[in-house]
């Protein structure tokens, strides 16, 4: 049994994290919350000079050639430290999309310009207050042009290619858009995490490549991304545990330390058996992914949901630990949670990763 | 990241595989098992398939060779663990002896103890029980009153014990008493293993909610032992008591009972206000959250295996298999019972019947929150053995024991 990460994976992790927190990652977090920026383009930059957007891309494509793993415990520190770089959207969506469904001239225009960073991608799926389904995708391509409009697009004032979703006629699938093309309006959207940004975008018959998809192929990339995203959601519920148990420690009330209550104690033991749990079905994620397990589905929406409860019980408790100092513009903790909700919207809501999660087992029970 | 075996993992089960084929029944299925007719005739067949497994070397897996055991090593137990599972063979009645008792006789007893009691533990001939609990000396189980005086080189014990599992039909037990009530609370135990056939000792069955007695009440009144059979020194009692209760934590492990794939094949049939269950959102949105806490702690087993297969110990972090298991048992139980709707009030024996499988989850989460290890103290444990929070502030702080405030209940 060697259910775990390799040495070496664990010494780039290790890296990672170190790298993260010598640049002042949350800090960073906190000034584009704060200013104008959309994200930190200094700290993207060494992102892609540490070689972490080229991580998962093959070697013949320019990229490192490493795996899934590597780019798993990257995430989880990008994570821990809420890094606010256009990785997520860039890599864990825009790279995996053109690496698995274009065809060999898209991937070698495309993808050498992902490892290096001098492309930025975004996702563009979700059109309204509503989780987007085959049947309510509106966004529509025909003829080679795209139209339609998009909301909540992370990163998508910051991206210079688009991945989005659109139907023709009645099937539903995945279009590459050059930034650069005519026909393309960015509004800036504001939202409840500005440390990440976002955007509404409309499509006004622009240039698009069809990438050879449906609907099952939109499925797939979202669950290759949960398995990405989760490993993020694991890092920073484990840094609010973390950050809850220091102030605790330190903080004392009726002349001790709070960490010394039990109402403390079995809070933050709830929260080690949260991220527990997380971390355990985010490494099942973690092989699936690496392995191309035909489990993949089932495994990403257990990371996921998992990943997801770990992180809003340990960010909303971590500022019910703080007490009044936790509600406060000045500490850290409403960085977490806000990045917190930023993470469980990003790729569709708790009900629906639960409800595919069922769904994924039902089928599986059939064959 | 592979789920493989080392080669000498994988020689290691094909050994095991093959003496459990050609000694016992496979199972039809995960939920297939060996089932005893009653308590004596379980414990009659346990004790013919231990003697089995001894004489073929796969007894005690990690005990050293002259005490009956194998000298395997951590990875190994997991194997075995893993391929028995597959097998319908008779278990139960021996873990307190061996899991808990043997390791204590082990670190403490002489070594013609050892050499008079440790075989017969790993031959099943000899069934031993755990004497700790007391009615006000449970979670603060240091809190225990039984009296034991010295006169001479024998002992003299008076008291009660309780939750005594087996005590009914023990041969030995370990007990811990109250040596110096003037020292504090940790400080005036001592630790002893006894004769349950001693006179002086009356054992009285509790009737438990569910209906039936697995364990006692354990009185004891002027009983002799023979200062030879203390473990450990006078007064050092909680010091030889903490490497049982480490055992305890180990051993009781995931709840046993329904759990997702029940719940999910139940929802698959069952009928909900006019359609099935599993198309009912609420219903799909739990058995999801299930799914997730078995999933977790399915793969965290399998990170604590791996820690195991590198030889490194697992951490306490395995003390949350118990908190998240029997949680989950009792959600599971109360929906298995719920989806019947006014029906799922109705009590039924009938054997296999699936009602009786969530009735008995019912009884028995609430019974396995309490067991080995409160939810509460557990939670307490991984605070402060795992994160390194501090221990609570106690009243009963240096205070001599029997000066230490007691209530009514």
């Amino acid at each position: 049994m060697n259910f775990e990460f390799s040495a070496d994976q664990m010494q780039l992790k290790d890296i990672a994290r170190k790298f993260l927190e010598k640049e002042e990652s949350v800090k960073r977090a906190r000034n584009i919350l704060e200013g104008d920026a959309s994200y930190d383009e200094d700290l993207w930059s060494q992102v892609i000079e540490m070689g972490f957007t080229a991580t998962a891309i093959p070697e013949e494509y320019g990229g490192l050639g490493l795996g899934y793993l590597e780019l798993c415990v990257i995430a989880e520190e990008l994570g821990r430290s809420l890094a606010p770089t256009p990785f997520s959207s860039s890599v864990y969506l825009a790279t995996e999309a053109i690496l698995n469904f274009g065809d060999d001239s898209v991937k070698q225009a495309m993808l050498p310009a992902f490892a290096s960073g001098e492309k930025i991608g975004a996702f563009a799926h979700s059109e309204s207050n509503t989780s987007p389904t085959e049947a309510n995708i509106n966004c529509t391509y025909s003829d080679g042009t795209l139209s339609g409009t998009k909301i909540a697009v992370v990163d998508g004032d910051v991206a210079n290619t688009f991945i989005v979703t659109a139907k023709s006629g009645s099937s539903v699938g995945l279009y590459l858009v050059d930034g650069a093309s005519e026909g393309i309006e960015i509004t800036p959207q504001s939202t409840l995490d500005p440390s990440r940004s976002h955007a509404s975008i409309t499509f006004n018959n622009t240039a698009a490549i069809e990438l050879k998809s449906d609907w099952s192929d939109v499925l797939n990339l979202l669950d290759r991304a949960a398995v990405l995203f989760s490993f993020e959601q694991l890092g920073g519920a484990e840094a609010c545990m973390d950050m809850a148990k220091e102030y605790a420690m330190g903080r004392y009330a009726f002349g001790r330390s709070i960490a010394s209550f039990q109402a403390i104690k079995h809070k933050l033991a709830d929260m080690f058996i949260a991220v527990e749990l997380a971390r355990s079905n985010c490494y099942y994620g973690a092989w699936a992914l690496s392995t191309d397990a035909p489990e993949l589905p089932t495994a990403a929406a257990t990371c996921r949901v998992s990943a997801s409860q770990a992180f809003h019980e340990c960010s909303k408790e971590n500022i019910q630990t703080h007490g009044g100092m936790g509600f406060t513009w000045e500490f850290d903790c409403h960085l977490y949670y806000r990045r917190c909700r930023q993470l469980a919207a990003n790729i569709g809501s708790q009900a629906i990763w639960k409800d595919k999660l069922i769904g994924s087992l039902e089928r599986a029970n059939q064959i | 990241m592979d789920f493989n075996d080392t080669p000498e993992e994988a020689k290691f089960r094909k050994e095991a595989y093959e003496w459990l084929k050609a000694n016992a029944e496979l199972k039809d299925g995960p939920k297939d098992g060996w089932r005893a007719s009653s308590e004596e005739e379980g414990l009659k067949e346990v004790k013919v398939w231990q003697k089995k497994l001894h004489e073929s070397g796969w007894a005690c897996l990690h005990w050293p060779k002259m005490y009956g055991g194998r000298e395997s090593t951590p990875i190994e137990r997991v194997i075995w663990g893993q391929e028995v599972s597959k097998f319908k063979v008779p278990g139960g009645y021996l873990e307190i002896g061996q899991g808990m008792a043997g390791p204590v006789m082990m670190m403490y007893a002489t070594e013609e103890q050892k050499e008079r009691y440790l075989p017969p533990l790993a031959t099943g001939e000899e069934i031993w029980c755990q004497l700790f609990s007391e009615p006000a000396a449970g979670s603060d189980v240091a809190g225990i009153k039984t009296k034991a005086e010295l006169d001479g080189d024998t002992w003299t014990i008076n008291g009660q014990k309780v939750w005594t599992s087996g005590a009914h039909f023990s041969d030995y037990g370990i007990l811990v008493t109250r040596s110096d009530p003037s020292a504090p609370k940790h400080k005036g135990l001592t630790f002893f293993f006894v004769d349950m056939k001693s006179p002086g000792i009356e054992v009285k069955p509790i009737k438990q909610i569910s209906g039936g007695a697995n364990f006692n009440e354990v009185y004891f009144t002027d009983v002799k032992i023979p200062d030879s059979q203390r473990l450990g020194a006078v007064g050092d009692g909680w010091k030889v008591s903490l490497t049982t209760l480490m055992n305890e934590r180990l051993a009781v492990g995931d709840a046993s009972g329904p759990d997702f794939e029940e719940a999910f094949s139940l929802a698959r049939g069952q009928d909900l206000n006019g359609k099935l269950a599993i198309e009912n959102d609420a219903v799909r949105e739990k058995l999801a959250d299930w799914y997730c806490q078995q999933s977790g702690l399915k793969y965290a087993k399998y990170r604590n295996i791996s820690a195991l297969s590198r030889g490194e110990t697992p951490g306490p972090q395995s003390s949350i298999t118990k908190i998240v298991s029997g949680n989950k048992l009792q959600e599971i139980a109360n929906f298995g019972l719920d989806i019947l709707d006014s029906a799922g009030i109705l009590r039924t024996d009938e054997e296999g019947a699936e009602q009786s499988m969530y009735q008995y989850g019912f009884y028995g989460a609430a019974g396995i929150r309490i067991a080995g290890g409160t939810d509460e103290i557990l939670k307490n444990i991984i605070s402060e053995q795992v994160l390194g929070m501090p221990q609570d502030m106690r009243a009963d702080k240096g205070l001599p024991f029997n000066e230490i405030p007691t209530g009514n209940k």
